[in-house]
């Protein structure tokens, strides 16, 4: 967490006492109960849960894709939802980045990038553009810029995807795991750019996971949920130094975390796929 | 759960199918009657009909004459054609003869197109030599093979059933092409390497999994159908062999200047179509209980 | 669920095959744009214990499964199933495929049987009973009579052994079998594969790109080298048996992990490298190949 604060970093968010209660068909499910969280500015937060424990619907919320039922979000000390206001405004200062790729596949991947600034016209077209080829390079995408999506592999897409979002220079990053259908190998590719892109921006990330040595890793907090309604069932403070690479992996104070989260996040897993074989029984 | 949010999903997208696909539980035909969909269909078709009715009336109310729809006749005189049509044997001979027609022209398709299909999908060498002069067939409209099959067929009848017949032919077996080259791979890999014969493969992998695109060139087929036969009704005229359906109700109404009738046959037909795609579905939901969970 | 419960019940015979590879060379396209997949690739797999296969996506894994299971031939070298080369597809080799290939149009158990009813080798009393049995052990038995897609990720899985082990094969190949499932169903996944595998020992191919895994799973853990594909190395695994998900923090386990990471990260990289150019081609070839 060192240097957050010396570029002045923005982006804290507060989660004051969120609860948010689907009601479909007269049924009501707890998604998300009483959850307090504060994120500081230019933190990498990550959140380890089982599926659908409801930390989905937190950044949602967050994004402003959902209405909250109770409690409030702030962003830098100014409500984003709360009473008289359920339901968050979407801003480019909250980008997200989501599980399945979401680039534009009839635009090459310099377009997608450029895409955002060119709607919101923040830039000109050329400036845009110019601005995204740069920004490409800098993520070691430069050669790839002029394809398609679909030419390109899905590790490459993502980061494309982390670069578009980046371009509108947001306060915070949302991730919702982006990295899931990737085998471990390219994920610590795309991890360790990851943590490259962090350590030149300082964004405020706030991603979401299951796996927890990904969380761990990535981290300076890891937030470990309760399954359904979602709690913070227990907090893990990551005071690994910056930078990291894959050695990392394999150090003993990685381990000791590890070993310190992990009945944590195992009892959760249990809990949800015991809910999960009643569910569809 | 994802799961949950799953079937959430499916239940909403059925809903329009749910109505009219004879539901099996009570629940979910009370779900599609009280739904938002189906009470937004009633009034739109409320309001065309209404909307219909000031249009054509407006001459006479008013002396000025709505372009196009105001030389339609009203609603009510179209039902009142109906209700007094209704009664005659005639017009429900040409229903009969028109869908009678339809499903032998679409049996006939299937029956042949089915298994035409599948042959080129799995045999390399049938694809080569009959993919060729299929596909320089396949564009040609039906209706263009009016004439050629007239002189092919002794009875009218029979050139009628033919078009029919091609109109749908064409598109089952693209369609069951199309399915069949799409199965994944790995179910015919497990089965191989449980000691399948290529005649289980076929019967057991290849047909079901072909199903969903079977009825899908079904469903579409039997729309072509339709167009087909009521074209060719109309083409032939009725006469003496090949007379009636709805298509020469149709046509005769035109013919004798009773526009009511014109537009009481056109909508038989809406009508016809729909029940008939209804069945398709229906054959498709019992005979393809896996696909009804999607 | 049954991963805290043990697992009773034995399924069919406990097979003791051994399986070679020798000198197996494959490659596809030609000439100009041909490109080596395997080359001089040698193992043996004993029976009775576990051999997991690691090697970064894209490596040639999935040829190297095609090639043990039958589905492709290589262009030398020999594949043995006790002395005897593999010629084709059997039901001596079953494979569980990567994400699931349940049939769809049939139920779980419809799905359990459809191998011996096939093939009609035992009286349909017999294939019923012991597919009742299978399913029961992998905690299946309210969802016979569900369709693969009433049924969790985990749980279409767990269909998939029951449907391979109905079989009796003298090999069980597991081609990434978990992938695709969140990183917690998974480790709940592993933890049932490697009790079933404690109580039944088949011979085991396993393949995966995840190291954890691995480790967690097997005796021997062979990590492929990057296309061409051969070996690279082989780490023998000395974690006691039965395993659990703590072994996995333990310091032992982060040794093997630290040397598996540092081959599998150069190996990756390779092939991360160079995504984008010639591997299209040749990822092309291999679907082309199926």
């Amino acid at each position: 967490m060192d240097g957050q604060n010396q570029t002045g970093a923005k982006g804290a968010i507060s989660i004051r006492n969120v609860t948010k209660i689907y009601d479909p068909e007269g049924v009501n499910v707890m998604a998300v109960d009483d959850c307090s969280l504060e994120i500081a500015a230019g933190e990498v937060c990550m959140v380890v849960g089982p599926s659908g424990c409801g930390k989905t619907t937190l950044l949602n919320s967050i994004a402003g894709f959902h209405s909250i039922t109770k409690g409030e979000i702030l962003l830098d000390g100014e409500m984003l939802c709360g009473p008289g206001n359920p339901k968050a405004e979407q801003g480019a200062d909250r980008m997200v980045v989501f599980q399945h790729g979401a680039l534009f596949p009839w635009m090459t991947l310099g377009d997608n990038v450029a895409y955002g600034p060119i709607v919101q016209e923040t830039m000109t077209k050329a400036e845009a553009k110019e601005k995204a080829g740069h920004m490409l390079a800098e993520a070691g995408l430069g050669d790839v810029a002029e394809k398609f999506p679909g030419e390109v592999s899905s590790g490459m897409a993502r980061r494309a995807e982390i670069v578009r979002a980046l371009i509108n220079d947001p306060k915070v990053l949302l991730l919702d795991e982006p990295y899931r259908a990737m085998d471990a190998l390219t994920k610590s590719i795309m991890h360790e750019s990851l943590l490259e892109v962090y350590d030149r921006t300082r964004v405020t990330i706030f991603f979401i996971t299951h796996d927890l040595e990904e969380a761990i890793f990535l981290g300076d907090r890891v937030i470990v949920m309760t399954t359904r309604p979602a709690r913070t069932k227990k907090i893990v403070n990551v005071d690994i130094p910056r930078p990291r690479d894959y050695t990392t992996l394999t150090s003993e104070k990685f381990r000791q975390l590890v070993e310190e989260a992990k009945d944590a996040v195992h009892e959760e897993a249990i809990k949800a796929f015991e809910a999960g074989e009643r569910e569809l029984a | 759960m994802s799961e949950a949010a799953q079937d959430t999903g499916t239940a909403h997208g059925s809903h329009s199918s749910g109505e009219t696909t004879a539901p099996k539980k009570r629940s979910k035909l009370s779900k599609a009657l009280t739904s938002d969909t189906f009470w937004r269909g009633i009034v739109s078709l409320i309001g065309f009909v209404v909307f219909w009715e000031v249009c054509s009336q407006m001459k006479n109310w008013t002396g000025v004459e709505v372009p196009w729809i105001g030389k339609v006749p009203p609603p009510t005189e179209v039902v009142a054609a109906w209700s007094e049509i209704f009664w005659y044997k005639g017009y429900w001979e040409s229903w009969y003869l028109s869908t009678a027609r339809v499903f032998a022209g679409f049996l006939m398709a299937m029956i042949v197109g089915i298994p035409f299909g599948l042959c080129l999908a799995v045999n390399k060498y049938f694809y080569d030599i009959f993919f060729p002069p299929f596909e320089i067939l396949r564009p040609i409209p039906p209706l263009a093979w009016v004439p050629a099959s007239i002189v092919f067929w002794p009875t009218t009848e029979m050139s009628i059933a033919f078009v029919t017949f091609l109109g749908a032919f064409f598109t089952i077996v693209i369609n069951v092409l199309g399915g069949a080259r799409t199965i994944d791979i790995r179910y015919l890999r497990v089965a191989q390497s449980m000691g399948a014969t290529q005649w289980d493969l076929f019967w057991k992998i290849i047909l079901p999994g072909t199903l969903p695109s079977i009825f899908t060139g079904a469903a579409v087929g039997m729309g072509i159908t339709w167009e087909v036969v009521l074209a060719g009704e109309m083409l032939s005229g009725g006469g003496q062999q090949g007379g009636g359906g709805l298509g020469f109700f149709i046509w005769s109404s035109y013919m004798g200047g009773t526009v009511a009738q014109v537009i009481v046959g056109m909508i038989s037909i809406g009508i016809a179509g729909y029940l008939s795609s209804t069945f398709i579905r229906y054959l498709g939901s019992i005979s393809m209980p896996w696909r009804k969970l999607f | 669920m049954n991963t805290n419960t043990a697992i009773s019940g034995t399924s069919g015979d406990r097979s003791q095959a051994t399986l070679e590879l020798k000198n197996v060379n494959r490659g596809f396209g030609d000439d100009w744009s041909r490109e080596e997949i395997i080359t001089d690739f040698s193992l043996t797999v004993h029976p009775n214990e576990l051999t997991v296969i690691v090697g970064p996506s894209g490596c040639g894994k999935s040829t190297l499964v095609n090639l043990v299971a039958g589905f492709d031939k290589p262009d030398s070298g020999e594949i043995l199933l006790d002395d005897k080369p593999i010629t084709g597809p059997g039901h001596d080799r079953m494979v569980v495929f990567q994400e699931t290939a349940l049939m769809p149009w049939q139920t779980t158990r419809a799905n359990v049987v459809f191998g011996p009813k096939l093939r009609g080798d035992r009286s349909n009393a017999d294939i019923e009973a012991e597919a009742d049995q299978l399913l029961d052990k992998v905690g299946l038995s309210d969802f016979k009579d569900k369709y693969p897609i009433q049924l969790s990720g985990g749980m279409q899985r767990r269909a998939e052994l029951a449907r391979a082990m109905i079989n009796h094969p003298l090999v069980m190949i597991m081609d990434e079998p978990f992938r695709g499932l969140d990183a917690m169903s998974r480790e709940l996944m592993q933890e049932f594969f490697v009790r079933l595998f404690e109580e039944n020992r088949r011979t085991n191919l396993f393949v995966t790109s995840e190291i954890e895994e691995a480790i967690f799973l097997a005796d021997r853990v062979v990590v492929l080298s990057n296309r061409p594909t051969s070996v690279r190395q082989i780490i023998d695994i000395k974690l006691p048996r039965p395993r659990d998900f703590h072994m996995l923090s333990s310091t032992e386990a982060y040794e093997y992990k630290r040397e598996a990471m540092e081959l599998l990260h150069e190996e990756a990289l390779k092939s991360f490298k160079r995504k984008g150019d010639q591997s299209e081609l040749v990822e092309a070839f291999d679907k082309r190949s199926e």
